[in-house]
């Protein structure tokens, strides 16, 4: 490796000093950005792997266990809750934040009229910190003046329990993760569906597609790609849930709606036991890499 | 004023203006508007023009427009009535569509009870900083990797880019282990801004948006810089910065509002509550205020993105679909 380069070096002195000078500049530019990611992304990627085989009290020196902390989290009777509830909030965020956002802007595509107040309105719920929409249905949810049970009485329906009952405080995570969060899968397809050619449609027609027949044999093999791409990182997205649980039920009634990463930051802040809550983090974060790395492999697809 | 002669400048489509003299036969005759069909979308025209199509289509506008509102307009207006009502008629049953008595005592009492003017101040404070402190390190490290191409630097990108996989929750323990002792320096940042503002600045996206904006600027004005003596960091702040703006533009706002949205992290490395941003300042005192209170706070809360998203839909959009096509 180093003959070739010295070779160079005494055929080309100056275009090489050049090139020093020019690597020098650009890491002089780059400087800040590594500073920034080092500590911040890459360092803390790599300490998460060694403390989840870690026991620390950060005053000891730290003692290697093995699998211990993985036992711990494994043992604990809400492991399976916490798993259980994410994959099961995830099904659910993805069955109604997946399929309901490609509806609208199927809908909104057609509209000629009030599109961009309509465009407008479903995103304004992204725009609100997740903090305030969270906390905004925490009183809509209020089994006994909540707006939700209110508009269930004039209809003379019975109102429901809806965070304090084991059978529906999951449902209402989700209800509150798709309000907040739809516009921007919306928006979305909306751009994917404005690039599909109207040769295509009018061809479909011509060989009698109907309406339903030209949406699933055009519509969507043409947004297949980003419908995937939507797919993955919405996965990535709601497997995180925490604000949800953390801010609504505390993880109850009964686990009904702890979630990994809740349980998570529960080892680390309330049991004091940083390295399980790493171990669990671990975890989680070789399932979402899975789906990140299909993700990414899918996006480069699509655009080179 | 002579641009009433100046026909050319009139927008397309239109129509001409009556050439006519006699203005009594402007009014009557309103030819069938047929349907805006510049976009062939999954509907026809031919099907849209028809009388049964168009009843179709009105009757699916008005439902969604008036379903959409219900969905997405209406608990704001619910929020924003609810915290001029009383405590008393916030728990009445059937609720009051409109407050008995507008009072603002709810925003006024929210304002002083929560302090939201430390909240707001400390969340201004660690949006702009972060701003400013994101613009000066992604654009410098984007410009770098465009243009000046180090060796290494497509790994160093790709390692940028790695980081886009790793969700930021998963690393949160970690992260915040080192924001509490930072290694090397030993600097504690906990309820410090720094540590709102350095992560936020470590953004891979970021980067790859300026990195893609700035490989499209050809090489030829560079080189041009280079030739008339400027320096990079020269070439850097007069010529690629003002043709960058749409690009900074985007880059800003998502950073100042991702900072103002975001939850979990200010959580972890805020807990002061003199440090606190407003998101976490409401959650943490919530269960101890009126509920009237706690509702006006909320929408104190949200006014800065709304406002945000009121001026720069268009570029907070553009933003969005830029982050959905990466590759």
């Amino acid at each position: 490796m180093s003959t070739p380069v010295a070779d160079r070096k005494q055929r080309q002195p100056t275009k090489r000093r050049r090139s020093v000078k020019r690597n020098l500049t650009a890491y002089g530019f780059l400087c800040g950005a590594l500073i920034c990611f080092a500590f911040f992304s890459w360092y803390p990627m790599v300490w998460e792997v060694i403390l989840s085989f870690q026991q620390t009290n950060f005053v000891d020196p730290p003692v290697w266990v093995g699998l211990e902390n993985f036992r711990t989290v494994f043992n604990d009777p809400a492991f399976a809750p916490a798993w259980i509830n994410t994959a099961l909030f995830t099904l659910l965020a993805l069955l109604c934040g997946y399929a309901i956002p490609f509806v609208i802007a199927l809908v909104l595509n057609e509209l000629r009229h009030a599109r961009a107040y309509l465009r407008f309105i479903v995103y304004l719920p992204v725009m609100l910190p997740p903090a305030v929409g969270v906390l905004l249905f925490q009183w809509f949810y209020d089994p006994d003046y909540g707006l939700f049970n209110q508009i269930l009485g004039f209809f003379s329906l019975p109102g429901l329990q809806w965070l304090n009952s084991t059978s529906t405080a999951l449902i209402s995570l989700v209800i509150v993760s798709t309000w907040m969060n739809l516009g921007s899968g919306t928006l979305i397809y909306l751009a994917a569906l404005q690039t599909i050619p109207s040769e295509l449609y009018e061809a479909a027609e011509l060989d009698g597609a109907g309406l339903f027949k030209r949406i699933r044999h055009v519509t969507i093999p043409q947004t297949k790609l980003i419908l995937l791409v939507m797919l993955m990182l919405q996965i990535v997205a709601t497997m995180q849930v925490f604000i949800e649980p953390y801010l609504l039920t505390g993880g109850g009634p009964e686990d009904a709606t702890i979630s990994v990463v809740y349980l998570m930051y529960q080892y680390a802040f309330n049991f004091g036991n940083l390295n399980a809550g790493n171990a669990l983090g671990l975890m989680l974060m070789i399932v979402l890499m899975t789906f990140s790395a299909i993700y990414l492999r899918l996006s480069r697809d699509n655009t080179v | 004023m002579s641009n009433i002669t100046i026909t050319p400048g009139r927008p397309a489509g239109t129509p001409p203006a009556p050439a006519g003299k006699d203005h009594r036969r402007r009014a009557p005759r309103r030819p069938r508007k047929t349907m805006n069909t510049q976009f062939r979308t999954v509907v026809s025209p031919h099907q849209l023009n028809t009388t049964r199509g168009r009843i179709i289509y009105w009757i699916v506008l008005v439902v969604v427009v008036v379903s959409f509102t219900a969905a997405f307009v209406f608990p704001l207006y619910w929020m924003i009535t609810g915290a001029m009502k009383s405590a008393e008629e916030l728990n009445a049953i059937p609720p009051t569509f409109l407050p008995e008595h507008i009072s603002f005592d709810g925003y006024l009492e929210a304002w002083d009870l929560l302090g939201l003017g430390t909240l707001l101040g400390n969340t201004a404070l660690y949006a702009g900083g972060a701003w400013l402190l994101t613009l000066a390190i992604d654009v410098t490290a984007a410009y770098a990797l465009s243009k000046l191409r180090p060796i290494f630097g497509k790994v160093i990108l790709a390692l940028m880019l790695a980081t886009l996989m790793i969700p930021p929750m998963v690393i949160m323990l970690p992260a915040y282990l080192t924001v509490k002792d930072l290694p090397i320096f030993g600097w504690n940042l906990l309820n410090t801004p720094w540590a709102i503002w350095l992560p936020a600045a470590a953004n891979g996206f970021n980067i790859f948006l300026l990195k893609r904006f700035f490989d499209s600027i050809p090489r030829e004005l560079l080189e041009a810089a280079e030739i008339d003596g400027a320096s990079p960091g020269r070439t850097l702040w007069s010529v690629v910065m003002p043709i960058s703006r749409p690009i900074l533009g985007v880059v800003s706002i998502l950073t100042v509002v991702n900072v103002w949205r975001d939850f979990v992290w200010p959580l972890l490395v805020l807990p002061d509550s003199e440090k606190m941003s407003i998101s976490i300042g409401i959650a943490s005192l919530s269960s101890q205020m009126p509920q009237n209170v706690l509702i006006a706070s909320l929408v104190i809360a949200s006014i800065p993105t709304m406002v945000v998203f009121f001026i720069f839909q268009r570029s907070i959009m553009a933003g969005l679909t830029a982050g959905s096509l990466k590759g």
